[in-house]
């Protein structure tokens, strides 16, 4: 996708079936121009968009689908419900490609999807924020679209439903044989629900890759100056300790010690350590508070430039870390690209990405 | 009590509606979601007949329907007869009269829509004429229903234009406000009286059936 006005845009990305992109940027970066193009409500000025096999958009062969023949479901920012119907009429509506005779029990099935096949006959004004959505999500996915496009969905919500709602999505993505492709200036948003992210400022794309390989990279002061910089990766439950209040996580590089959570062991969860609470030191420390401190191999340096701060990539298994530290400790440590270094990680800083604590 | 006014009156209210309703809804629509040069102008234009004082109205509309003008001459041809004071002329004259009271409520009604709203249904597969019928439309009915409330009632009221196109031909072209004028004029209290009372009546009768109409679609909305 690419033009110059009104909003300038270029960008280029695929997303897989079982994939999660997220599109992250500040507001005015281009996010919701690009869903709309997705979705054939906005035409880019040079644009070549597929899904599922078929071309929406294609300028050079002045290809354009318009929208209501594209297999697309998307969940506005405000859910656009239609006020006059229920929320059955509504799922219902966006189910005309079945026969007429089986729309109703289908749309049954897709409330009872999203917890809500009690309030089915209710309309948008008696549903609270977080019901609007889920019939937005469950309308959304009656087309059984090829692509499901999520504009900010969780931007009306407050924190605690928000959690329960993310884990829905979540639970979808592993069901649904689709890519979704996520809006977002939430970056909480992105550490739970993505597996790839595309970073957007000004409608291009800074950055664009597996969320895992994005968030280890130490090169993205644009990241750094949004949200912050840490790794983002994947971990398992082993077990809990509960009169230490701790709980023990194994990741592909060794064991982590976490502040207690009631989790299950077999858990899979996501971790994010940010890059600020991590130290490093050339021995191993003893007499510490910490109960993390792994030994890791320094693979990448960089600098901010004028700055003070540096940040350095660590290797943990098959694990990347990111820590950042001054430019002074650096020298002082001696640590270049290769130095074995311990990490060490406070078991409090280590953020837990799980399902909802049940 | 004449009861060929109150007819002519009814069915010139009645025609007026059935005229302009469905042009309303384009026009009111097509203002409301696109953007084009010289809209401005437009809107002016359609709002005209409202601030333009009756009698100034009523002499262009006989111009326009006059024997020299094209469209007078082309109604002579085809229906054998001339436009004005006849109840044809008085029809036409009575929609373009009304188009600011048609074209405006629907416009606001249809303004009210919120755009992602018409995106959503165009994303759930609707194509543009399921999306008027089924979405559009039920949403802008209450636009839609004031529109033909305020065009009933001010055809009724219509009195300038009437007397200025249609002139005072019983049966034909005399409705019930130009007949009032006409009994006072004549010191038939007593008739004036009656039929004053019949428009008070169908006035408030109609604005009781709207706010029911429209209470019934609040409800369903909330």
């Amino acid at each position: 996708m690419r033009q110059r006005t009104p909003i300038p845009l270029d960008v280029d990305f695929s997303c897989d079936p079982g994939d999660v992109l997220a599109i992250f940027g500040p507001s005015g970066s281009g996010k919701t121009t690009i869903l709309r193009s997705i979705a054939g409500l906005y035409r880019p000025e040079q644009a070549s968009i597929q899904a599922g096999g078929e071309t929406w958009t294609d300028s050079s062969s002045k290809t354009f689908a318009p929208p209501h023949r594209r297999a697309v479901g998307v969940v506005f920012q405000e859910y656009a419900l239609f006020p006059h119907l229920t929320a059955l009429g509504n799922v219902m509506t966006a189910l005309g490609h079945r026969p007429s005779s089986e729309r109703r029990s289908r749309a049954q099935e897709l409330l009872e999807l999203v917890h809500l096949s009690d309030h089915r006959d209710r309309r948008p004004h008696q549903l609270s924020g977080g019901e609007r959505q889920r019939v937005a999500l469950a309308r959304a996915l009656a087309r059984e679209p090829a692509v499901l496009l999520l504009d900010e969905p969780f931007a009306a919500i407050d924190r605690t439903v928000r959690r329960r709602l993310q884990d829905e999505v979540d639970e979808l993505r592993r069901t649904l044989d689709i890519p979704l492709v996520l809006v977002t200036h939430d970056f909480d948003d992105v550490v739970r629900l993505a597996t790839r992210l595309l970073i957007l400022e000004k409608g291009k794309a800074i950055a664009c890759g597996a969320l895992t390989d994005l968030t280890s990279r130490p090169d993205l002061p644009w990241l750094r100056d949004a949200v912050g910089l840490g790794s983002v990766f994947e971990a398992r439950v082993v077990g809990r300790d509960r009169q230490r209040g701790l709980l023990e996580l194994a990741f592909e590089g060794g064991t982590l010690f976490a502040a207690d959570r009631a989790l299950e062991a077999g858990t899979t969860v996501r971790l994010r350590i940010a890059a600020r609470d991590v130290i490093l030191a050339t021995s191993e420390p003893h007499g510490l508070s910490l109960h993390n401190s792994l030994l890791a191999t320094v693979s990448a340096i960089a600098g901010d430039g004028a700055g003070n701060h540096v940040v350095v990539q660590l290797v943990v298994g098959s694990v990347l870390l990111l820590a950042e530290v001054t430019r002074d400790a650096i020298a002082r440590l001696g640590i270049a690209v290769g130095t074995r270094v311990y990490a060490l990680i406070k078991s409090v800083s280590i953020a837990i990405v799980a399902p909802e604590d049940s | 009590m004449d009861w060929a006014a109150l007819r002519v009156s009814l069915w010139l209210g009645a025609g007026t509606i059935a005229i302009l309703l469905p042009l309303g809804v384009w026009f009111g629509r097509v203002l409301a979601v696109h953007q084009f040069r010289g809209k401005v102008l437009v809107e002016a234009l359609v709002t005209v007949p409202l601030v333009l004082p009756p009698t100034v109205l009523g002499f262009y509309l006989l111009v326009i329907f006059g024997a020299r003008s094209p469209l007078g001459q082309a109604f002579q041809s085809l229906f054998g007869q001339s436009l004005p004071f006849s109840f044809q002329g008085l029809l036409f004259a009575s929609a373009i009269a009304n188009i600011p009271f048609v074209v405006q409520p629907i416009q606001r009604g249809f303004e009210a829509i919120p755009s992602d709203v018409r995106d959503a249904a165009a994303c759930c597969g609707l194509t543009p004429w399921q999306r008027f019928a089924r979405i559009e439309v039920p949403l802008a009915w209450p636009g839609i229903l004031t529109a033909a409330v305020l065009t009933f009632a001010h055809t009724l009221g219509e009195f300038g234009v009437v007397l200025m196109v249609g002139g005072n031909l019983p049966g034909e072209t005399r409705t019930l406000s130009v007949a009032i004028y006409d009994r006072m004029q004549a010191f038939d209290d007593r008739s004036a009286g009656v039929m004053a009372a019949t428009l008070l009546v169908i006035a408030v009768v109609t604005l009781m059936l709207t706010t029911t109409l429209s209470r019934r679609v609040g409800v369903r909305r909330g």
